[in-house]
């Protein structure tokens, strides 16, 4: 074998880890997590895969750009509290980035390894990581400098909000997070379903920012209990973070949307994961089950919708318009989906929605597409097939094709500058909005986009936003302007 | 944690409450709701702002029993928590100085008109309110909506008080009499809302009504609560939950609200079965 690479690999191949998992025929009937997570034996012997690279490609891959060699040498040599706090460093919620990250497009993807056979599985060792922390309850807190006596309002607690209010509570400032919700955590509590990442999780990443000092209040809307104005004027915030998400749920527009039965992904999932619908009627909140499930749609959403009805009991079948190849969920979690049995109908457009007398939903109409000339996002555009209608029999039908900026805060918030598609315009490299003080990141400002993104953008901002409360200087490698 | 600071019956099945909750009684104006939640496994419910008491730092809450949370909410005392209350949420109602407003209240509806009626009172409006109930001793609040009106009507179904008939058999009376009302405001049940505003469209007479979907987050977020309204659809936690009467779909709404009737049961047999 020639190594045209300067590092070469002293060790004998060790093929990549797998994840051990439940296995297909028993999740599909339970929301426990899916894979189970390695063991310290594995989890050494993959983080021996890790040649080491001087220049490690994988880092630049990693929004918030994680020590990955370090903290994986770590892990190589049994020394667990070190590589938890390599990845802490760079990186406030390793056991959920390590379980919903899409690495195999950031950091894995660039692996030297890749060339020739698997990358190294560095989102396993980062969930590895994170759980072996939290299950020896050894986890060290940060520490805390000493009070600067600003106070800072985060808003929306999710993955951006709650990087905001780790990194700032750190620095000495007093922090408050505000969520509308009941229960922190954003899209992690009520979107992503327990058996991809379980809530107890998220609650244990909260618990220790308030263990720091973070108070964390629910059920407050901010734009109605309180407006951006108040909070800096009369509530005395030197600062305020915006990290409000994006959650405006989007229809498609087609006839019989509005039937008993037909769920956007963001209800269905909200009704089944924050409000425990999935146990009804232990758990007051109900959702319709349905005997054959329709979603629409092809991204994380949509997986993560189809696996959850197939769950409770249907048959589920994703309809997407376009080819497998243009999905653009996950690839492990399409792999999840069908090894769990979901249907998928690609190719396939939705006209319309059928219903019978008391507004129940009895099918859908379809149309077969097939793949034409590129379009604006460079994917082949699906065209119709004249003719080709056919109706499937569902009765719940969901849909999961994207989501919106809402406008609840943004547009009670005079002076706040948004783009055309209203997210508020912030920026780049200091999350600064055109209100002095307030900031913002995460989907609200890129539109729906990922954990780790909306967690680089909470670290950035915080960064300027600690600068400005200190009344220090922004670095000036930005260019000057005049 | 928000208090129960006071709990009174109102009728058989409808309770009135005082919740501890500075913050949204700092800011609650008519025409917005609460979203609450009695426990840890309870659902989200919304409820309207009936009052508020900025200085006591209390809102107002009337509901009537139907399922299980407003069963388990019926059985909560003076003193007792709620877990979540969060609000206040929606559009506050457009009130302004007018010449002739007729507010109308049926049922339950009664109890957030209350402060609408007193808002158009208070900006100098004329307030012709029309209550009805199915019988006497279901109407609440009469004593309120009295000192919020220039005038009150009562009706019964059963005609055991005040006149009798429905709540739209009095409306059209005023627009015989040729009454020049301005505005029509009607809140309660959606059959009612829903002949209140088939009544007033051929006099042109501008028609408000308070829609009441089902609804889970209350913020404009999972689209449960959607309603069509002049053809377009609308989330009524935060594009109302007051729509134009006049351009309403309320054959949809109705078809909406009775999405879970059958879950709604097994609920109910839940209750049962816990209280046990
Ligand atoms: C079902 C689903 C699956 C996904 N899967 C993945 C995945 O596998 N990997 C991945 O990387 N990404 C995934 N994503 C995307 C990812 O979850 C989001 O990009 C990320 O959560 C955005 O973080 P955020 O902090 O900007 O906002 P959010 O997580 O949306 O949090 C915003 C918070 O703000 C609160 N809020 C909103 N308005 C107000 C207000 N006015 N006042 C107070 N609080 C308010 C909200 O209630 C919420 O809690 C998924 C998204 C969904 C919906
Ligand atoms: C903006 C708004 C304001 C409201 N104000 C009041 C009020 O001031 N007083 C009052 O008594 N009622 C009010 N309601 C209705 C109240 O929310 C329902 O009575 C309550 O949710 C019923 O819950 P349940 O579990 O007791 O009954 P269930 O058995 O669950 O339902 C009984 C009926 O209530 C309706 N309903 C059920 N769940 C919801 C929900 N999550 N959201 C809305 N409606 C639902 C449905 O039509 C259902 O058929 C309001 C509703 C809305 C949307
Ligand atoms: S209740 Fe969820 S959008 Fe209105």
């Amino acid at each position: 074998m020639t190594d045209t690479n300067n590092t070469t690999p002293k060790k004998e191949k060790v093929p990549r880890q797998p994840m051990p998992e439940q296995p297909a025929g028993e999740r599909q009937k339970n929301f426990d997590e899916v894979p189970y997570g390695y063991t310290p034996e594995t989890a050494m012997l993959e983080a021996s895969r890790c040649i080491q690279c001087k220049k490690p490609r994988c880092v630049a891959g990693c929004p918030v750009g994680i020590d990955i060699p370090g903290f994986i040498k770590a892990i190589e040599v049994g020394d667990f509290p070190e590589s938890i706090r390599i990845l802490k460093d760079s990186n406030a919620l390793p056991a959920v980035c390590g379980r919903v990250c899409p690495q195999e497009d950031q950091c894995e993807i660039l692996c030297v390894l890749s060339v020739k056979q698997d990358p190294v599985a560095i989102g396993r060792l980062e969930r590895f990581a994170a759980d072996w922390e939290r299950e020896h309850g050894e986890v060290k807190l940060p520490e805390v400098a000493p009070p600067t006596g600003k106070k800072v309002a985060v808003v929306g607690a999710g993955p951006a909000g709650l990087t905001v209010a780790g990194d700032l509570i750190v620095k000495g400032h007093e922090v408050t997070v505000f969520e509308a919700l009941h229960k922190p955590g954003g899209v992690l509590v009520y979107g992503i379903p327990e058996f991809r990442l379980p809530n107890e999780i998220v609650e244990f990443e909260i618990k220790n920012l308030e263990n720091l000092g973070v108070k964390v209040i629910n059920n407050i809307v901010v734009g109605k209990t309180f407006t951006i104005p108040e909070l800096m004027e009369e509530e005395g915030f030197d600062a305020v973070f915006l990290g409000v998400g994006a959650g405006l749920p989007m229809f498609m527009g087609i006839p019989g949307e509005n039937l008993n039965g037909v769920y956007s992904a963001n209800e269905y999932l909200t009704r089944s994961n924050l409000m425990g619908g999935y146990d009804f009627p232990r758990y007051d909140t109900p959702l319709k089950r349905g005997k054959k499930v329709a979603i629409i749609g092809g991204g994380n959403v949509a997986m993560d919708s189809a696996r959850t009805a197939k769950r409770l009991g249907a048959e589920s079948i994703v309809v997407y318009r376009r080819s497998k190849k243009e999905m653009p969920a996950r690839i492990e979690e399409i792999h999840h989906a069908e090894e769990e049995g979901i249907d998928f109908h690609f190719l396939t457009a939705p006209v319309r929605i059928l219903g019978n007398e008391d507004g129940a939903v009895i099918g859908m109409e379809c149309l077969t597409m097939e793949l034409g000339e590129p379009d604006d996002s460079g994917r082949r555009r699906p065209v119709p097939i004249k003719g080709s209608e056919y109706i499937l029999d569902v009765d719940v039908v969901i849909v999961s094709v994207g989501t919106g900026s809402n406008p609840l805060l943004t547009k009670s918030t005079p002076g706040l500058e948004l783009n055309k598609w209203d997210y508020i315009v912030a920026d780049q490299k200091t999350g600064v909005t055109s209100i002095p003080g307030v900031y913002a990141g995460g989907d609200i400002v890129r539109g729906a986009a990922t954990v780790i993104l909306a967690m680089g953008d909470g670290r950035m901002a915080s960064g300027a936003m600690h600068r400005y409360l200190m009344g220090e200087p922004e670095p000036a490698d930005a260019p000057e302007e005049s | 944690m928000f208090t129960i600071v006071k709990k009174m019956n109102l009728s058989h099945d409808v309770y009135w409450m005082d919740i501890d909750a500075p913050y949204i009684a700092r800011k609650a104006q008519p025409g917005q709701f609460v979203i609450l939640r009695t426990g840890r496994m309870g659902e989200r419910i919304p409820l309207t702002i009936a009052d508020s008491d900025r200085e006591a730092g209390t809102i107002s809450l009337v509901f009537q029993e139907v399922g299980k949370s407003t069963m388990l909410m019926g059985a909560l005392k003076q003193g007792d928590n709620l877990d979540d209350v969060v609000g206040p949420l929606g559009l506050p109602s457009h009130i302004e100085k007018l010449g002739l407003v007729v507010i109308v209240g049926g049922g339950i509806g009664i109890a957030p008109v209350h402060p609408i009626a007193r808002g158009f009172k208070e900006a100098g409006s004329k307030v012709i309110s029309i209550l009805g109930a199915r019988s006497k001793d279901l109407l609440i609040m009469e004593d309120e909506m009295v000192k919020a009106s220039t005038e009150v009507k009562v009706c019964t179904d059963d005609g055991s008080y005040g006149q009798q008939g429905f709540v739209t058999n009095v409306l059209e009376g005023l627009i015989e009499e040729g009454s020049p009302i301005d505005m029509v405001v009607a809140i309660g049940p959606v059959p009612m809302m829903a002949a209140v505003s088939k009544l007033t469209k051929p006099y042109g007479i501008k028609t408000m009504v308070s829609l009441n979907p089902i609804m889970v987050d209350g913020t404009g977020m999972c689209g449960a609560c959607r309603v069509t309204v002049g053809g377009k659809i609308k989330f009524a936690c935060v594009d109302g939950p007051d729509f134009d009467g006049h351009e309403v779909d309320f054959a949809e709404l109705r078809l909406r609200q009775r999405m879970y009737l059958s879950e709604e049961r097994d609920a109910i047999e839940t209750l049962t079965y816990v209280s046990e």
